[in-house]
């Protein structure tokens, strides 16, 4: 029975420099890359060395926490380097493309007749395993557990987000597809939640629990979905992925070859083609960019929880957006004194209230000092879910385990509380905060 | 920009390794004061929300600023003069003094521990220090501000760990420092009014005492709401408080469910104690005169010292208010209560996050039951 679900807490952020509903075909880049950075608690062991020839779908590194984790290729090329930073660590493994591209092999398992492990041997093998994020903690899932369910947001209602009907609209059958390899792998159901009055197709894929919010964001947070819809309790093991992958494992499925591009969208006040563009995932954003102007943050993600990247860098894996915003590395004279019409704010300290429809230009000046905590019930008005923000970050703040998991550590991650992050006038670094009491959990237990 | 290049030349004598390193801290206080600083997001959210604490504590000296400038004009409307001007004047010279005392006793204590924790200087002070001389008698000696200025933020704030770490509310437990260390200066008939050598001393109960004592008092309903009354200088002018209360609750800085819960708890007993007779003092007078509107705006509401959820913040403003007419009513050592009830409050408000924690926890755990 399909549910309609309201929230009334959140905010939309009104950021200048949407895209328009326009796609462009990106050109082969001279580089993709794939980085064990853009996962949570991986170690990567290298399977590879620079000089190698790989197809796309071919093993890069693996896991060494769980082998059968493999990283693959989005390309076939040559490995032309392989990346390390401070302390040998690895940032990632770039790859030349050849002009032709050719896929690995991969056996094709019909979703309806395999084993289960069948189809968990294939997605494993094609890298598309790594796409598979585990709650709690948003880790790469388990090979070896079985999840009570497997959640996937069938929008985005960040700042700027991609509209998601647009940007699959040729993915119907590859989605239907892909719900059903996922359809395989829990015991429960499969969870499907779009945006009321947006709906688009999805009310028509197959094989899921269909069910629609309404609200401001987070609403389109997977983990504020499942809160609402099978919420977690200690012991629980819940898969989500993120819609535009189900349309990759599904398009494997069906043509029988990893083929790894995606549509992003260009987003953000300084970017200059703000459009959507087909890529292939791992491409370097010189090659859907151009060139970009000095002083000019490329986010490879959202401006709440994406990661900053380098005009000469990667888009990450899991990014279905390049925002494009202005660096704000400037002093304001007596900033905190002054009316800052063109500043945003949620307090009517501001004046922002009296303009609900304006675009805003932000950049990324932290506007304060980090202070300790000093303000309450604002967080609380951010984060649509039962969990009390600032307790639950002390007890990660003093690495209160017991606290951590009683506070509700296991049915969030850092994404949910971007947008406290954001109004928080103390400035303190919440995600970065409950990412350590999440790794130190995963390490205790 | 003149005087960003200003800044930048003699920064490096203040920054660590400096001639002045050791001014680090205030160095930096008095420039996040002139210019927010050009720190970018590096983790985490890119953008954020452009308020800070600074903004939210100026917000609340703004609202502070009606009850203050009526305040001045009162301790010159007390003295006996009749025109607003030099009844202002009058009473803004013995003010100043206060205010000075107060911040440079509180700030120099605060910049020396920023400077030995090298941490930026918090805000806090730039209300609380406003705040202590508003709830000070007029006639209260300068040395008594000083010192329990430095009591409050020693002893209240700085021992916990600063700003947001403090368990009481500073500026009242200055005053409650000077009302039992120096009883004399702070209470009695005389304190009301400003000293002044070319005057006789003038004497006269506050509106509270005589409404303990006989139920009645010589003003009109309507003084006492303006405020041109004897009392601490900021909380006589119940008005005035409520443009500072409309301030705080529509700029959204004070929580809107610890104020109203207070003055329901207020009127709730009051109208109790009216009812069965025990007292002569009617209900709705409770809030106009003494502390009781003040401390329900300014006091009660710091975020740091109250419940901090949202339950919480109902049941801890009910007993502010409840606890403030208790006191008043059946303990005749103090005719105002409003000071002991928050100190008393703030010391309770954990116990009462605790149990709305607890129950969150409880719901948290339920679910593992229907699961299984």
């Amino acid at each position: 029975m399909s549910k309609n679900i309201k929230l009334r807490k959140g905010l939309d952020i009104n950021l200048a420099g949407k895209a328009e509903a326009r796609l462009e075909v990106a050109p082969m880049a001279k580089s993709y890359a794939v980085s064990p950075l853009d996962y949570e608690n991986v170690t990567p062991k290298l399977l590879v060395k620079v000089g190698d020839k790989v197809e796309a779908g071919s093993a890069l590194f693996f896991d060494k926490n769980n082998p059968r984790i493999l990283f693959t290729s989005p390309v076939s090329g040559e490995v032309s380097a392989i990346n390390r930073g401070e302390k040998r660590k690895l940032l990632n493994i770039a790859i030349t493309p050849d002009q032709e591209q050719v896929a690995k092999a991969i056996k094709v398992v019909d979703a309806a007749k395999a084993e289960r492990s069948e189809i968990v041997e294939m997605l494993l093998e094609s890298g598309l395993w790594t796409r598979i994020v585990e709650r709690p903690f948003g880790v790469i899932a388990n090979p070896d557990a079985t999840p009570k369910a497997i959640f996937v947001s069938a929008f985005d209602s960040a700042p700027l987000a991609p509209d998601y009907n647009f940007m699959l609209k040729e993915e119907k059958a590859a989605i239907d597809a892909g719900m059903a390899l996922l359809g395989r792998l829990t015991d429960g159901k499969v969870y499907l939640s779009a945006r009321k009055g947006d709906e688009g197709f999805m009310a028509d894929v197959k094989g899921v629990e269909y069910n629609t919010f309404e609200g401001k964001h987070p609403v389109g947070n997977v983990g504020v979905q499942i809160h609402h819809l099978n919420r977690i309790a200690k012991g629980d093991i819940v898969w989500t992925v993120n819609i535009q992958d189900v349309a990759i494992m599904g398009r494997l499925v069906l043509t029988g070859k990893l083929d790894m591009s995606k549509t992003i969208v260009v987003a953000g006040s300084e970017a200059e083609n703000r459009c959507y563009k087909r890529i292939i995932s791992g491409a370097a954003v010189e090659s859907i960019l151009g060139t970009v102007k000095e002083n000019v943050r490329v986010i490879s993600g959202n401006v709440l929880t994406g990661r900053t990247t380098a005009a000469d860098g990667y888009i990450s894996a899991d990014a279905n957006m390049l925002t494009l915003i202005p660096e704000g590395n400037v002093y304001e004279l007596l900033g905190w004194a002054m009316p800052r019409f063109h500043r945003f704010s949620v307090s009517r300290a501001y004046f922002s209230w009296l303009c609900p429809k304006k675009q805003y230009k932000l950049d990324t000046n932290l506007n304060g000092g980090e202070r300790p905590f000093v303000v309450t019930g604002l967080y609380e008005n951010y984060l649509p879910m039962d969990v009390y923000v600032s307790y639950l970050l002390k007890a990660c703040l003093v690495k209160d385990l017991d606290k951590m998991e009683n506070l509700g550590l296991y049915e969030v991650l850092p994404e949910d509380l971007a947008l406290c992050e954001f109004v928080d006038p103390s400035k303190i670094e919440m995600q970065q905060i409950l990412r350590d009491g999440i790794n130190l959990m995963i390490k205790e237990s | 920009m003149g005087l960003r290049k200003f800044v930048d030349k003699i920064k490096p004598t203040f920054s660590e390794g400096g001639k002045l390193g050791f001014l680090h801290s205030t160095f930096e206080g008095f420039e996040t004061f002139l210019f927010v600083p050009n720190t970018t997001t590096q983790r985490g959210a890119h953008i954020r929300d452009c308020n800070d604490i600074k903004r939210v504590m100026i917000v609340v000296v703004l609202a502070l600023v009606p009850a203050l400038l009526f305040g001045m004009y009162n301790i010159g409307y007390q003295k006996g003069i009749q025109e607003i001007l030099p009844a202002f004047w009058f009473g803004f010279l013995k003010m100043l003094p206060m205010i000075i005392v107060s911040y440079v006793t509180g700030l120099a204590i605060e910049f020396a521990f920023a400077q030995k924790r090298k941490h930026e200087i918090n805000e806090g002070f730039l209300v609380s220090g406003l705040l202590i001389p508003m709830v000070m008698p007029i006639s209260v000696p300068l040395w008594i501000v000083a010192l329990s200025t430095a009591f409050a933020v020693i002893i209240g704030k700085e021992v916990f760990g600063g700003t947001g770490m403090n368990v009481f509310n500073p500026a009242l437990l200055a005053r409650a420092f000077a009302f039992f260390a120096y009883t004399p200066k702070m209470s009695g008939e005389t304190v009301w009014y400003a000293t002044d050598a070319n005057t006789d001393a003038i004497t006269g109960a506050t509106a509270l005492e005589q409404l303990a004592t006989n139920g009645e008092m010589q003003w009109s309903v309507m003084e006492a709401f303006i405020g041109r009354i004897p009392g601490s200088v900021g909380e006589t002018s119940t008005a005035a408080i409520l443009i500072g209360a409309a301030i705080l609750l529509f700029t959204g800085v004070a929580s809107w469910r610890i104020m109203l819960s207070v003055f329901v708890g207020g009127l709730a007993f009051g109208y109790l104690f009216d009812a069965v007779g025990m007292t002569e003092f009617p209900a709705y007078m409770h809030l106009l005169v003494g502390g009781f509107a003040f401390g329900a705006v300014f006091m009660a509401t710091d975020p740091v010292t109250s419940a901090q959820t949202n339950c919480g913040k109902w049941i801890y403003g009910f007993m502010v208010g409840a606890l403030a007419v208790i006191i008043r009513v059946i303990n005749p050592a103090y005719p105002e209560g409003m000071m002991l009830s928050i100190l008393f409050m703030n010391a309770l408000a954990p116990l009462i996050d605790y149990f709305v924690v607890e129950r969150n926890i409880a719901r948290r755990k339920k679910l593992i039951k229907n699961v299984k």
